[in-house]
């Protein structure tokens, strides 16, 4: 009760500090002295977001139903830590921990950035400050998380079951920390796009913010990935669902600008493409926000939705869209007046194609997603687009991105003029399609676009291998980083590749074989848990060479809401990943299960952690050099 | 004079994208298949209910007019509801009412209609769920109104109203 | 140093697969069963839900299999009973040539640009 009031009266109060921050700091870029006010009110500001959120979490540990927020997503014998994290689980709680996030940032750099020019300190608060307004109303007018029930209800609803997982509690907040990122980066642009202060000392600065977001991105759709494997999919961990493909898209984009800002800061080029590739990341992050939010989308993951939501994100995200575009073209003087020489055999040129093939991508995946949206809008015909729609358009320019990234990165800046080890990266090459030839004949398919994808992501593993070993051991962060993204694509395409599976209807005391091993599904044991009844099923596996393994995959009945949820029961090893799990059938005393062997899964979160490493160590001798 | 251009097609683009969305947000995200009437059944063998004989469609669909087919099943709770519009309909003497028993214990469908009454001339047996997929249903209930030429001429998707009730027997007559 | 790794690489790739094909027909049906959308909780494939109209289309695809369809005739199939959207790997055809096109033209034309940037520069 009282925490609920806190909660409301302090994000009100967070709103007017908003206000008066944006007001300040206009009046502050008027008379080009900053108000020394416009920090301990940010301080206040955040105090207050902090304050509210906080309350929020408490209504939700002592199960205060007389807050709407809580009836909806919570339930009293839910465990703790799922009380908490049901707090930014649902719709109304997720944007207060966005709006916590928005404003924490914000403060660092307020208080980050002392020795940058004031003008541009000034312009990128306020241009956060519109976008933390746009929030605090968005919060405020749709989707409040401190709406009053009365009568108070007994009981609370009780959060969706497969939510009820360590790995999406932790899944939100870090995919909003890269979100949030990358709000700032907009704004930073715009100002220094007002200040023309595009230059090689604004792309170091803004590095840092652009790196922590691909950082926290990076992981957050890692352990997205993670949850969808081992909750939600029957051993996939991409679906390229509309809801995935929006956390692809930003992260695509972010990408392509950690590149770019690389020539920035060392050549001073590419400034229009740069600041086009901010404001675009941004618009991504909000485009996606929409979509999932709105409703729009059909899709496994799924928030509750409502209409005048998804009409306040859409007219804010073309507020922000018209905005950046007219100081795009009102204020950027970048005409370029000193032509710099570039030359075709220059890192340059390789991270040109690298954005290039980036945006092919992007485009693919924005089209995708946004197409049946259209189609349905414009002819009212509906249609799918499915993963076989992605790997058609992907899958053949990505053997000459894997080709081009093996060789672009080790060229020079300027002007590389003399390739070393050209007989090398021949042999290598020769190698990777040789390995990859022999694969395909091992395993009996023979498919030559697939055959040459192989060989194109061996020659970039081999490659990127091969520069750890290299004399100059400066910029260890890109080789992981690329090292990692290599082993990604290899582990990936293996796993997909190499996978088997068998899917067999079986009751208690029959076993079945697959392949060399033997399944024996022994006995069923039922237990009453906390807040749901589960039901183990032990299953013995025996190969030829007679290795038992045991499983126990689990059914799991939660009382509220009545959902049935199947944890599967994965057994990990650093070569393959086997997969069980099994279902009731109706009407039945048999069992749908489901054995996977899937080789090299592990590879795939390990390289996608190298990746966000290699972008942490990026982040760290940046700070270090400060 | 070319950024210009690129200004107004822009902003068409985007005004373009922004009436797209907006528009979006009026329909539905959950798909229903659109009702192709007149769509001719394919050949079929069932078993019955009660007898548990096997029936080919030829014979079930055989000496009416029209026909309605009713996917039902005990556990099924708005199935409940529309029972006594179809026990209405089994009144009209023109439509043979079929009934196709959805992934359903026997014993429970046939206290279901032991309680409820039973509308249908004959009940196949649908234990895989497979014919009615065969009907094009794909949730529960769902009602298909059937002429002499096995054409589906009428889908009703969910439970029957009164108001389908009279579609049916204005269609019947 | 780097052959042996190599051939490290290669040693392990080769001893750890020995796979032969398993019943085709089981094969084909999860193939089939990925590549369709189920229409009670629409944001899964059949292949991944396990609602009652996904486990039913399991059968019948298998029983369809049996009798002797092919993969393309399964989805002619059941586009013709529930409409195109059923299939997540939409044709090329008068409704979606730009969303096959647009991507690829994309791709050409940053090429494009990107070339002319780089050769036709004035200097």
């Amino acid at each position: 009760m009282l925490a609920n009031h806190i909660g409301h009266y302090s994000l009100v109060i967070g709103l007017l500090t908003s206000i008066l921050i944006f007001l300040l700091s206009l009046k502050s870029y008027k008379s080009q002295i900053i108000d020394k006010r416009i920090f301990s009110i940010s301080f206040l500001q955040l105090f207050f977001v902090l304050i509210s959120f906080l309350s929020l979490v408490i209504c939700f540990v002592i199960s205060d139903f007389s807050n709407e927020t809580v009836f909806n997503n919570s339930h009293t014998n839910k465990p703790i830590f799922y009380k908490i994290s049901g707090t930014w689980g649902n719709h109304e709680g997720s944007l207060l921990l966005w709006l916590l996030v928005l404003t924490l940032f914000l403060f660092l750099f307020l208080i980050n950035s002392k020795n940058e020019l004031k003008r541009y300190r000034i312009l990128t608060v306020v241009f956060q400050q519109v976008i933390i307004i746009g929030f605090f109303l968005f919060v405020l007018i749709t989707s409040n998380p401190f709406n009053y029930l009365f009568p108070i209800p007994m009981e609370g609803l009780g959060l969706n079951p497969i939510l009820q997982d360590p790995a999406l509690a932790i899944h939100p907040p870090i995919l909003y920390v890269g979100y949030v990122g990358s709000s700032l980066i907009f704004s930073a642009t715009l100002a220094a796009v007002i200040e023309n202060y595009i230059s090689k000392n604004w792309a170091k600065n803004i590095k840092i913010w652009i790196l922590i977001s691909w950082i926290f991105l990076t992981i957050g759709i890692m352990v997205g990935s993670i949850w969808a494997y081992y909750e939600l999919g029957w051993g996939g961990f991409w679906f390229w669902d509309p809801v995935e493909n929006v956390s692809l898209m930003p992260w695509i984009c972010l990408t392509a600008l950690l590149h770019c800002i690389l020539v920035l800061e060392k050549r001073e080029l590419l400034k229009s493409w740069t600041i086009i590739l901010s404001i675009a990341t941004f618009t991504l992050s909000m485009c996606g926000t929409f979509l999932v939010r709105s409703g729009i989308l059909n899709s496994v993951h799924t928030f509750a939705n409502d209409p005048s939501r998804g009409i306040f994100i859409l007219c804010f995200l073309f507020f922000l869209i018209i905005i950046a575009l007219i100081i795009f073209f009102i204020f950027n003087k970048d005409k370029q007046k000193d032509y710099k020489k570039i030359y075709f055999f220059s890192k340059e040129v390789s991270i040109l194609v690298n954005n290039w093939f980036l945006m092919y991508f992007l485009s693919v995946v924005l089209i995708g997603t946004l197409y049946p949206i259209f189609l349905e809008v414009l002819i009212d015909h509906k249609i799918s687009v499915g993963p076989p729609f992605y790997n058609k358009l992907i899958v053949p320019f990505l053997i000459f991105f894997l080709i081009f990234m093996s060789l672009g990165p080790n060229l020079k800046w300027i002007k590389e003029t003399n390739i070393k080890n050209k007989f090398q990266l021949f042999i290598f090459f020769f190698i990777s399609l040789i390995i990859s030839f022999i694969i395909y004949k091992k395993i009996g398919k023979t498919n030559l676009i697939n055959t040459v994808l192989i060989a194109a992501s061996f020659y970039l593993f081999i490659v990127t291998i091969k520069d750890f070993f290299s004399k100059e051991l400066y910029n260890i962060s890109k080789k992981l980083s690329h090292f990692g993204f290599s082993m990604l694509i290899l582990s990936i395409l293996l796993n997909g590749i190499l996978s088997t599976e068998a899917i067999i209807n079986l009751k208690v005391g029959e076993k079945f074989t697959f392949k060399n091993e033997q399944i024996f599904f022994k006995s069923l044991e039922n237990n009453q848990k906390e807040n749901y009844q589960s039901v183990v099923g032990y299953f013995k596996v025996e190969d030829d060479k007679k290795n038992i393994s045991l499983f126990k995959p689990e059914l799991r009945i939660y009382d509220q809401p009545v959902v049935i949820t199947s944890e599967a029961d994965i057994k990990t090893t650093f070569f393959r990943d086997r997969f069980l799990v099994m279902n009731t059938i109706k009407g039945n005393e048999y069992f749908n299960v489901r054995y996977q062997v899937k080789p090299f899964m592990i590879w795939i979160w390990i390289s996608t952690l190298l990746l966000a490493i290699g972008g942490f160590l990026s982040l760290y001798n940046r700070l270090y050099e400060k | 004079m070319r950024n210009k251009i690129l200004i107004i097609l822009l902003v068409f683009f985007l005004s373009f994208c922004f009436f797209v969305l907006f528009k979006s947000l009026e329909s539905s995200n959950i798909y229903v298949p659109e009702k192709k009437e007149d769509r001719q059944l394919a050949e079929f063998v069932s078993e019955d209910l009660f007898t548990k004989k096997k029936i080919t469609s030829n014979e079930i669909f055989y000496g009416s007019d029209y026909y309605i087919l009713n996917i039902w099943a005990s556990w099924c709770a708005p199935c409940r509801k529309e029972h006594p519009q179809l026990m209405e309909l089994s009144k009209n003497s023109s439509i043979k009412l079929i009934g196709l028993n959805y992934k359903d214990d026997p014993k429970k469908a046939k206290k279901f209609l032991k309680n409820l009454g039973n509308p249908f001339s004959i009940i196949l047996v649908d234990k895989s769920g497979v014919l009615s997929i065969e009907f094009g249903g794909y949730g529960i209930p769902e009602t298909f109104l059937i002429n002499k030429d096995k054409k589906i001429i009428r889908t009703f998707i969910g439970n029957l109203s009164d108001d389908s009730v009279r579609q049916i027997n204005s269609i019947v007559k | 140093m780097k052959l042996s790794k190599i051939f490290f690489l290669l040693f392990i790739i080769l001893n750890f697969f020995s796979i032969c094909h398993a019943e085709k027909n089981d094969q084909l049906t999860i193939k089939i069963s990925k590549n369709l959308r189920c229409l009670t909780c629409q944001g899964q494939s059949i292949y991944d839900s396990q609602s009652d109209f996904a486990v039913s289309m399991k059968i019948l695809i298998n029983k369809k299999i049996e009798q002797g369809l092919s993969e393309k005739e399964i989805y002619e199939l059941l586009k013709d009973k529930y409409g195109e959207w059923i299939v997540y790997d939409t044709n090329f055809n008068r409704n979606t040539f730009i969303l096959w096109g647009l991507p690829v033209l994309l791709f050409f034309l940053g090429g494009a640009i990107i070339l002319r940037k780089l050769v036709f520069r004035k200097v």
